[in-house]
């Protein structure tokens, strides 16, 4: 009992640290301007923010339609042989470190197209999204009452139009909250972006080319010498810690509100 | 689905070919990692690994259990036992980058001035305190499974205990433990799978050496490195064939590892859960 209060303190210690050291540095200057130069003051990361705004959008415009359709299929075929590959590959994708996503994408794609882009980082969270996309919505489906189909099947309406208008409504906060974990969890991912959107210190909106992003920006400022570079890794985990425990806890709140078991 | 993962698979072994052809089995047990002579050798990086992991899953068993077994038995409902839930699930919710940031700069000056009163050389960074950050990474995803399988332990089962003068604690002992022992052997499985493939904030610590250590002492304060660190800091860096496939023919290893491990603790959860 001791034990399980203890483990709740780094939590707290992490958090209470972060923002003692991050509030300070977040103002209107630091999220609108771009990374000063080393012994230059000021800067701040708005580079990072719009690019892994814009990557984190593109990968979820990619594998919530896929992951959402796969779900479907899963929870209504559940029995067929390709529904049990494909769960298994699922389970299998979820174990995939995250590290070895980053090498088969940069061959895939950084490769063929000679430069690192951040194409190929969003395809890289993507695969890391779909997962998870996937299996929240078929646990959400699963747990839909038959006879809610049942009904709608022998009042005649074709089937495709029953997963559209009855199925998907009905599961719609579960697979919501699916999608925004999803979201939670690619936001903070590193490791698969060194080797695809690579990071890149200035303002950049070309998704061919290599483009900054948070998680990217707070591994190479915090492992560097400068205390200027420190501060806006501060400054950056700050905001990442930040929006990733209120969707976190807004996800929690939806799932109570609707009453879901994920 | 399938595609995507029989593709992640096939790239792998296609890329790593020229290792595995020019340096054969070997490779596994080579003790010398030395791009410049052109040497490699994984067994730096098995060992890393598999001591940040399993120091890591040492530390955090009594944790996960501790926590399964106050939250599913003794307090399984009340706002104290769902706050003390949340928590633990959104520690699981932070980056893994920014555990990696504080640890850097919080952890390591305490770890350092801890080895200095053992007696030990004052790294700071190193095996066991990217451990002790894995540590506590990985309890909240024992933990949870661990709450979701004691509260399914059927109540016949632990009434018949109490019935036959059982105190609270020899029911846990003797019923609870026996009956959920596959499932929290699956949570520990899970969460091993996942230490194992834990980047970023182990390559923030561990300090990034590819030596092997002499004395156990020194394996397990001093620097080291992982599979998944090396891959991360060395990656962009390699410059020729068999430098870079080397590193893919590690990220294939993990890959098989943490695949394999995943898929033996979920078949003994679904076992667990259908009978």
């Amino acid at each position: 009992m001791f034990l399980a209060f203890v483990i709740t303190l780094p939590l707290i210690i992490v958090l209470l640290y972060i923002i003692k050291q991050g509030v300070t540095q977040v103002n209107w200057h630091f999220l609108t301007n771009v990374p000063a130069p080393v012994g230059e003051t000021g800067g701040g990361i708005s580079n990072a923010l719009l690019g892994s705004l814009i990557i984190v959008a593109m990968s979820s415009i990619v594998a919530i339609p896929v992951g959402i359709l796969t779900g479907i299929y899963l929870s209504e075929n559940p029995h067929t042989r390709l529904a049990y590959y494909s769960g298994l590959c699922v389970d299998i994708l979820q174990g995939v470190p995250s590290i070895v996503v980053g090498i088969v994408v940069y061959f895939w794609i950084v490769k063929p197209l000679g430069t690192f882009s951040a194409i190929s980082g969003s395809i890289a969270l993507a695969i890391m999204m779909l997962p998870i996309v996937i299996r929240s919505t078929e646990q959400t489906l699963r747990l839909l009452p038959p006879s809610l189909k049942e009904a709608a099947l022998s009042l005649g309406v074709p089937y495709h139009r029953v997963i559209l208008k009855v199925i998907v409504p009905c599961g719609f906060a579960g697979i919501l909250s699916g999608i925004m974990l999803s979201i939670a969890r690619i936001i903070g991912e590193t490791a698969p972006l060194l080797f695809t959107a690579f990071g890149n210190p200035y303002l950049s909106y070309a998704i061919t080319k290599p483009m900054e992003t948070l998680p990217h920006l707070i591994y190479t400022y915090a492992t560097s010498p400068y205390d200027d570079w420190h501060n806006l890794a501060w400054g950056a985990s700050f905001i990442l810690l930040m929006f990733v425990l209120l969707l976190n806890i807004f996800t929690k709140l939806i799932t109570r509100k609707w009453n879901i078991q994920l | 689905m399938l595609l995507l993962v029989v593709g992640i698979l096939i790239t792998l072994i296609i890329e790593s070919l020229p290792s595995i052809k020019s340096l054969g089995i070997g490779f596994l047990w080579g003790k010398v990692w030395d791009p410049v002579q052109n040497i490699y050798g994984a067994y730096p990086f098995l060992i890393g690994t598999l001591l940040t992991s399993f120091i890591a899953l040492i530390i955090s068993i009594p944790f996960s259990y501790a926590i399964s077994i106050y939250l599913g038995e003794y307090n399984p409902k009340g706002w104290l036992s769902n706050l003390l839930k949340n928590t633990i699930e959104l520690i699981a919710a932070v980056p893994s980058i920014i555990y990696g940031f504080w640890g850097l700069f919080v952890l390591v000056p305490i770890i350092r001035s801890f080895e200095m009163k053992i007696h030990v050389a004052p790294y700071g960074i190193g095996v066991f305190t990217s451990s002790l950050i894995l540590a506590v990474m990985i309890i909240p995803y024992a933990a949870s499974l661990g709450i979701t399988l004691i509260r399914m332990v059927p109540s016949p089962l632990k009434e018949g205990a109490y019935a036959l003068g059982a105190t609270r604690f020899e029911v846990i002992r003797s019923v609870i433990m026996p009956y959920t022992r596959s499932g929290l052997f699956a949570g520990v499985l899970l969460s091993l799978g996942r230490a194992l493939g834990e980047t970023m904030a182990v390559t923030m610590l561990i300090g990034n050496t590819s030596a092997v250590a002499n004395t156990i002492k020194d394996a397990i304060f001093g620097p080291g490195n992982t599979m998944a660190s090396v891959i991360a800091n060395e990656f962009t860096e390699a410059d020729h064939t068999v430098y870079l496939s080397a590193l893919i023919e590690l990220g294939l290893v993990l890959f098989f590892v943490t695949v394999i491990i995943n898929l033996i603790g979920k078949r003994i959860i679904t076992k667990f859960t259908n009978s």
